[in-house]
């Protein structure tokens, strides 16, 4: 009787999530009919055109989802680096011992930064070095935002990387160096190549994050509704645009924000759902 | 006729004052099968992982004495060069899963950034794959992963893989205490077929194995060597009482 009740608890649960989860989606698609129903799905997501002035309304995505790649993808390529340095001192070279954990701590403790701290610390340390740097005059825009998303990423890619590099079996290392491999060769022809699809799923994963990551990019990224035209320009993601401008929307524009959110969560899961290929893969080796 | 190996005095310890391998002394002569056999415990394949320098890579393990190979003491040489000198097979076959059959084979090569040409690469996969027999089984499967082989064959490949870089000295640690009888019986085959070309010393927990393959047997227990000599004799007439005792399956 009590482990009736018990599972009967379990999956009323479960399924509140699922029906939450569903509701989200549902909220989420039915405020984006209005904007899907202008332009037409395609319409909408081609079209760089943001023009909220009532006169000339009109109402497209690629400003923002440009602004999403060009952000997320700068910060993935400045992230890899030191992510992979990480990773291979945690997980290969000093794996077990006390400084690398005392080293993932303090990269763990980096994903427990909030947001808006990053936000701010972007904004008052990291954008006058950027404008030392004459990337351009305020500082703010696609360099600055990056820079910090890439600090911000490099946890998650990191500890996810070193788990996989830590789990190439000592046999096949072993192997590796009773042919007379020195260690660097064990790394970069065994360790690597066998961890390979787990690192780049946690790549996968980083990149979701940063496709998602808010509140930092809208405070640094300089809110301009038109596709970035390189590096140095400023612009708008995905998320950032909805920050910046959902307070004073209403009609046509708030529901052009909210399919911007759709969107947003679809490319999000799509990236996920990947990366959980990419491991599935990998645990069948 | 000049041994190949001499090992005086080595010691082996996991932790400071406790040695796990304790002072062996002795001497292996080319071209036999020399079986290391001793209870569970009793430092045998940390002997045997001391003269390839596998114990370099766990820093706290500490290796003692002089092992010398052709007269030169390995735990003065590049312990590099050694393992390239001194070739392993592990008791798990471990081909290495990223690479092909072929790659595998040549990896020792590889990995050690030795560039060859398309010709001399075939030559040594051909060679070294009919040399453990196993060139006939793979010679049309040869871009397929290592992994997608069985068993005995992935420990064939993983010997193939080793004598390809032609050693002088074969190390096995229970080449074929993973594999099934008809597995084995090849491996053993394998085994005196090459001690032709090569010295081989193997460790053993399977006491028929060492009579039927090798042709000096050393006895360990509790990190010393007991006992070393001609297979034959010291399974008739051990000259040790632990020897016998082992031998007769009153312990181990």
């Amino acid at each position: 009787m009590k482990d009736r009740i018990f599972r009967l608890a379990l999956f009323i649960a479960a399924l509140t999530i699922l029906l939450l989860t569903a509701g989200i989606i549902y909220a989420l698609v039915s405020r984006s009919l209005d904007t899907f129903a202008e332009y037409g799905i395609w319409g909408f997501i081609a079209n760089p055109e943001w023009d909220p002035r009532s006169a000339t309304e009109e109402y497209g995505a690629l400003s923002f989802i440009m602004g999403t790649l060009y952000t997320a993808f700068f910060a993935l390529f400045i992230c890899i680096p030191f992510s992979l340095s990480v990773a291979l001192f945690n997980g290969e070279y000093f794996k077990g011992t006390k400084i690398s954990s005392a080293v993932s701590s303090v990269v763990d403790l980096l994903a427990g930064i909030p947001s808006i701290v990053y936000g701010l610390w972007g904004f008052y340390s990291v954008r006058p070095i950027v404008i030392e740097l004459g990337v351009n005059a305020q500082g703010f825009g696609i360099f600055l935002s990056s820079i910090v998303l890439a600090i911000m990423i490099i946890p998650y890619a990191s500890s996810l990387s070193a788990e996989f590099i830590s789990m190439v079996p000592n046999r096949m290392k072993e192997g590796a160096y009773s042919l007379g491999a020195t260690r660097m060769e064990v790394i970069q022809r065994i360790s690597l190549p066998t961890a390979a699809s787990g690192i780049v799923a946690s790549y996968i994963l980083a990149l979701g994050r940063a496709l998602g990551e808010t509140m930092a990019v809208t405070m640094l990224i300089g809110n301009t509704d038109r596709i970035p035209r390189g590096l140095r320009d400023t612009g708008n993601t995905m998320a950032s645009v909805i920050a910046n401008q959902f307070g004073e929307a209403d009609g046509l524009k708030l529901s052009a924000l909210i399919a911007i959110g759709l969107l947003l969560f679809i490319i999000t899961a799509i990236i996920n759902l990947i990366a959980k290929l990419a491991m599935k893969k990998l645990s069948a080796v | 006729m000049n041994p190949i190996l001499e090992l005086k005095e080595v010691s082996v310890s996991y932790t400071p004052g406790k040695n796990a391998v304790d002072k062996v002394t002795t001497e292996i002569y080319p071209n036999t099968i020399t079986a290391i056999m001793g209870p569970s415990g009793c430092g045998k394949s940390t002997l045997l992982r001391a003269i390839n320098r596998m114990h370099d890579l766990y820093p706290h393990i500490k290796t003692t004495g002089e092992i010398l190979l052709k007269d030169k003491n390995v735990l003065e040489m590049d312990a590099m060069k050694v393992r390239r000198l001194v070739g392993m097979v592990f008791q798990q076959p471990n081909p290495f899963p990223t690479m092909s059959i072929y790659d595998n084979v040549l990896a020792g090569y590889t990995l050690n950034g030795i560039r060859l040409k398309k010709r001399e690469k075939d030559e040594i996969v051909q060679h070294s794959l009919k040399s453990v027999a196993l060139w006939e089984e793979v010679k049309d499967v040869m871009t397929k992963r290592g992994s997608f082989l069985s068993g005995g064959q992935q420990q064939r490949l993983c010997i193939a893989r080793t004598l390809a870089l032609k050693p002088e000295v074969l190390l096995m640690d229970e080449p074929t205490s993973a594999l099934d009888p008809i597995s084995t019986n090849k491996i053993e085959e394998l085994l005196l077929e090459l001690k032709k070309e090569f010295t081989i010393i193997v460790v053993t927990h399977n006491m028929s194995q060492a009579a039927r393959i090798s042709d000096n047997s050393m006895f360990m227990y509790l990190g010393e060597l007991i006992e070393h000599g001609n297979t034959t004799q010291m399974f008739t007439k051990p000259k040790n009482k632990r020897t016998e005792e082992y031998l007769t399956g009153v312990f181990g």
